[in-house]
């Protein structure tokens, strides 16, 4: 039965006084909101999805852009988000799909942790004076290590060391796969990252050959669909990340709907054009952790032990046991993707309530790893909702060795959040593969966007870390007691292991 | 072309050596690698290349037998673990005996040749890619989930001696592209979501006996009726399974 349409979510409007008929918002917007009507500009609200565009290359500032401009009757239960949702399901009797994070209104554990800095009693350091140390190496350590002396009176090292990933910065881009965002946006993000002496990763679309030259800085990804994974990609990533789930959909697999997949992308997933690429919810030859470790050690059978491999799982109830059990398998990182993630794709009800805060899956992984004595066997890479470099650093200091991001460095590239990736149409040229659409990320001008984010949390957690006297990330990671719950209760508080505010050191 | 041939005694190596020793055998031109007194070794041949590579086992590999492998020959002479070919890329297996699960999982390209029966999970999530289609032969029966998830290419039970060859559920669930063949009956309820019977053609004929070939040739089978007999021929009952199951915000 129809329910009539629902309120629009977002009102346009354009200030006729200011607007000179440029008609640059009807160009720019894929939805067709905007049309030229005579010596005016039409505007359909309804197609909006709020992503900016037009507001951001109009030349006389004349778009004004209203979200919920309808009410509903407030409730407290009822919010509009689940009477929507109603709305659609008593039409469709579908599973909702939806783009980007986690939408609940959650508290944010970094926001209520604060970080520690020096005054009188310990000198706090000046970065531009004296070196603070960040170069992070993710993988392995050896547990002891065996020197010899030579008879020049040199040392040598005997032990022989796992291979490692050398990053100038705690900070990575994570997965994001050549087909769920373009080729344009993964370029910029893959050189960004070159620049800055850092790792991207390639998610599970394969390698495009463009991205050859940047691949001594990418990480190959392998997950349960297997796509674009031949001997060649595996050899040609720096690192090789086995993919077992991810923060906002955790325990189900993904799925690229055959239009996404078009000539360039079908080539570089090795599949059909126009296919639907469905990765199964579970690895099937991997049912248990013995099979996760016979696959970790495959792969590095298979590249002849100069790679490390990562294994990412979502952060749920029981990730410090599983986290542990990883750490046994011979891989090298464990990737722990909180429930904040961000993704092109993911059923609303696992994006919003399956799942575990990143904050509390790095403090419980940390505790479990140092409690059995193998935290030195593993690093833990942390991701799901990292906003700024006080994250980051908050993210290290709760035990962390080092932090993907996303959604923050498409946002770099213009993305706005507005949640409609699945759309195809992604009108900043990200999350879409129509050619108009992605000639507008020209990766030769955009990677810049990306170094310059990394450089400046760089510099920012190097102050940070100055102002509470810290000189290498090594003295910054795990470090507790340079945080502070703020307004945290008794039971977050202990499994974070952080005192609250005001306590003694 | 005279055949190099180079044997190695894999009694009591461990896996990185033995897999050491084959990738530099390779490198030296040689041909044929002989690997005697197999006794577990897992991943042998993971990721090895080289068209023209024989490689003969003697003894039971272990699990994950030549994956990602692209290229070379592998005989086995004994039962294999599971999944042989698993993510392989190109080249043939044979196996003179049995296999484990999930056998020829997600293989990419190549062909897969089971000369008795086959473990759960069988050639699960195989894909197909323009001139890759990935083909594994079953000599007689494969147990349930056989087909899940393909993508592409081609899965074959012969069914001999053991008739039906698969009366185990989840036949083709979640199936979206490729096809299985299996000699005899298999009962509708068998049969996973997403998989539907197609018709037998003539065309279907040919396309599966260049493999019944192969196999009957590297097996010394000679049963005419592999190739007159009925085969009953699954595929996808669409590209797109999981379409139907989803709205958007
Ligand atoms: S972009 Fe701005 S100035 Fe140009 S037509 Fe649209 S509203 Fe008017
Ligand atoms: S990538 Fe594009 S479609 Fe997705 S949230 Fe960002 S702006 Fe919107």
């Amino acid at each position: 039965m129809p329910v009539g349409s629902v309120p629009p979510k977002y009102k346009v409007t354009i200030d006729m006084d200011l607007c000179m008929l440029c008609e640059r918002c009807i160009e720019n917007c894929p939805y067709g909101t905007f049309r030229r009507e005579g010596s005016k500009i039409q505007i359909i609200s309804r197609a909006c999805t709020g992503c900016h565009r037009c507001i951001a290359m109009c030349p006389r500032d004349a778009i004004s852009l209203e979200e919920k401009p309808v009410d509903y009757r407030s409730h407290p239960v009822w919010s509009r988000e689940a009477r929507e949702a109603i709305y659609t399901q008593a039409q469709s009797g579908k599973i909702i799909l939806t783009g980007m994070g986690n939408t609940l209104d959650v508290p944010q554990i970094f926001d209520r942790l604060l970080l520690d800095a020096c005054q009188v009693t310990n000198p706090s350091i000046d970065p531009l004076r004296e070196p603070i140390e960040l170069r992070t190496y993710i993988g392995k350590k050896p547990r002891k290590i065996e020197i010899k002396k030579t008879s020049e009176g040199d040392t040598d090292l005997v032990t022989e060391l796992a291979p490692n990933l050398k990053c100038e910065t705690p900070i990575m881009i994570g997965h994001m796969s050549y087909g769920a965002i373009s080729l344009n946006a993964q370029l910029s993000m893959a050189r960004g990252a070159s620049e800055v002496g850092t790792f991207m990763g390639t998610g599970e679309g394969g390698l495009h050959k463009s991205l050859y030259p940047y691949q001594k800085n990418m990480i190959v990804q392998i997950a349960s669909g297997r796509f674009g994974v031949d001997i060649d990609y595996l050899e040609r990533g720096a690192a090789i990340e086995i993919k077992i789930g991810q923060g906002a959909k955790p325990g189900i697999g993904g799925h690229l709907p055959g239009e996404k997949v078009d000539e360039e992308v079908s080539k570089t997933r090795m599949i059909p054009l126009y296919s639907d690429a469905i990765s199964p919810a579970p690895h099937h030859d991997i049912y248990s952790i013995e099979d996760l470790s016979q696959l970790v050690r495959s792969l590095k059978e298979a590249t002849e032990w100069k790679k490390p491999v990562f294994v990412k799982i979502a952060a749920v109830h029981n990730v410090a046991a599983i986290a542990a059990g990883i750490a046994r398998s011979s891989a090298d990182a464990v990737v722990i993707d909180g429930f904040r993630g961000g993704t092109g794709s993911a059923p609303r009800v696992f994006r919003d309530h399956v799942g575990i805060p990143i904050e509390a899956a790095i403090a419980a992984v940390d505790a479990k790893l140092n409690e059995q004595g193998i935290r030195n066997e593993v690093s833990v890479i942390a991701s799901g909702g990292i906003r700024d470099s006080a994250d980051v650093t908050k993210a290290i200091a709760l035990g962390a060795d080092s932090v993907y991001i996303g959604t923050a460095a498409l946002v770099s590239l213009g993305c706005r959040v507005c949640g409609s990736c699945y759309r195809g149409l992604c009108p900043w040229g990200i999350a879409t593969q129509r050619e108009d659409l992605t000639a507008r990320i020209d990766p030769d001008i955009m990677y810049k966007n990306v170094s310059n984010l990394i450089h400046g949390w760089t510099l920012e957690i190097s102050e940070l870390m100055g102002a509470a006297g810290i000189n290498s990330i090594e003295s910054l990671r795990g470090n507790r007691d340079r945080l502070r719950g703020y307004m945290l209760d008794e039971n977050i508080l202990s499994v974070l292991d952080v005192k609250t505010v005001g306590a003694d050191a | 072309m005279m055949e190099k041939t180079r044997t190695i005694d894999a009694k009591g190596m461990h896996y990185t050596p033995l897999n050491k020793e084959i990738r530099a055998a390779v490198k030296d031109g040689i041909t044929e690698i002989i690997l005697d007194h197999i006794n577990g070794q897992r991943f042998i041949g993971d990721g090895l290349r080289g068209e023209d590579v024989r490689i003969i086992i003697n003894g039971v590999p272990g699990g994950d037998l030549c994956m990602f492998m692209s290229g070379p020959t592998c005989i086995v002479h004994a039962n294999a673990e599971h999944a042989p070919g698993n993510t392989m890329d190109s080249g043939t297996i044979y196996i003179h005996g049995t296999a484990g699960d999930a056998v020829a999982h997600s293989m990419r390209g190549g062909e897969v040749y089971v000369r008795d029966s086959i473990g759960y999970r069988g050639g699960i999530h195989m894909k197909e890619y323009k001139d890759k289609c990935p083909v594994v032969v079953v000599g007689e029966y494969a147990r349930a989930f056989l087909g899940e998830y393909m993508a592409g290419g081609i899965i074959i039970v012969l069914g001999r001696g053991k008739q039906p060859p698969v009366d185990e559920r989840g036949v083709g669930t979640g199936i979206h592209g490729g096809e299985l063949y299996i000699r005899g009956e298999v009962p509708d309820h068998l049969l996973g979501i997403g998989a539907e019977k197609k018709p037998f053609t003539e065309a279907d004929r040919q396309k599966i006996r260049p493999y019944i070939e192969k196999y009957c040739r590297e097996f010394g089978v000679d049963e005419p009726e592999l190739f007159s007999d009925e085969y009953v021929h699954i595929g996808p009952s669409s590209a797109r399974p999981f379409a139907g199951k989803y709205c958007w915000e």
